[in-house]
């Protein structure tokens, strides 16, 4: 049996992006994203991950969520109100329950995920310098020697869409309908 | 953390994966299934920190640093591309977008 505070803040994931997933308003939808990410960013502190977690409500429900509420605020779509249509709503039932009996038999009915507890170091990766310590020192120490290149080419890669997000926001005139 | 075995963050994660798949596959707001695109991604990022835990290794995690680098940017040029798409047609509804159907 998990913990408690596991299970509290696995409902209130699940229950927040089910909002996020079934809310037929799109601003109720961003803010069940919003709970839902900063639930992950619980496990995340559970799991002792706590620079990650940190970052993940920084840069996640932070920065992506508001310009997602931006822009959604901006475009004011107009969206269908009232019930799904029952056609929609039983296809939605059943794929997520048969994805979901899915999900449930691969990790905890078939045996195929042994019942590990967080122990010491398994052999096969005993001789890894990267052992898993909490403080974010070592995500530093790390990026900058065995992850420098990708630390390098996401740095680029952020260039690249700032570029490319100016360059597609620009009104062009000649692309004009 | 005692009792909280890898096979229950692999659980939530999967189910977090399935919610936003499902979102992908049914809603027709264009905003909305990004949103559930980012849940996904947000799904697969805990079952990451979940196996960097568990097998006592860094790895993992500093991957997960990278795919919320990568998931800014990508929203950053996707919200772009929705802007522009509904400047040119005045609206983001999915099945209202047919024209390479037609």
């Amino acid at each position: 049996m998990p913990d408690g505070l596991f299970i509290f803040f696995a409902a209130l994931t699940l229950g927040a992006a089910l909002l996020l997933v079934v809310s037929r308003n799109a601003v109720t939808s961003a803010m069940g994203m919003i709970l839902a990410l900063v639930g992950v960013a619980a496990e995340f502190f559970l799991l002792d991950a706590y620079f990650l977690g940190v970052l993940q409500v920084l840069v996640y429900a932070g920065a992506v969520m508001v310009l997602f509420l931006f822009i959604i605020m901006l475009l004011d779509t107009e969206d269908a109100t009232g019930a799904y249509p029952w056609k929609t709503a039983a296809l939605g039932l059943a794929t997520f329950f048969l994805l979901a009996a899915s999900v449930l038999w691969l990790f905890h009915w078939s045996g195929a995920v042994s019942a590990v507890k967080a122990g010491a170091t398994p052999p096969e990766l005993s001789a890894n310098p990267a052992e898993f310590v909490t403080a974010a020192k070592a995500f530093g120490r790390l990026l900058y020697t065995k992850y420098l290149l990708p630390l390098e080419i996401a740095g680029f890669l952020l260039l690249v869409a700032l570029v490319g997000v100016v360059s597609l926001s620009k009104d062009n005139p000649e692309t004009k309908a | 953390m005692e009792n909280t075995s890898l096979a229950h963050h692999l659980i939530l994660a999967g189910l977090l994966f399935v919610l936003g798949l499902t979102g992908v596959l049914l809603r027709r707001n264009l905003l909305v299934v990004y949103m559930c695109l980012e849940l996904m991604l947000a799904a697969a990022t805990l079952a990451l920190v979940a196996f960097s835990r568990f097998n006592r290794t860094m790895d993992g995690a500093v991957l997960v640093f990278f795919v919320i680098t990568v998931a800014a940017a990508e929203v950053a040029v996707g919200l772009a591309l929705i802007v522009a798409l509904f400047r040119k047609r005045g609206t983001v509804q999915s099945d209202a977008l047919t024209t390479l159907r037609d």
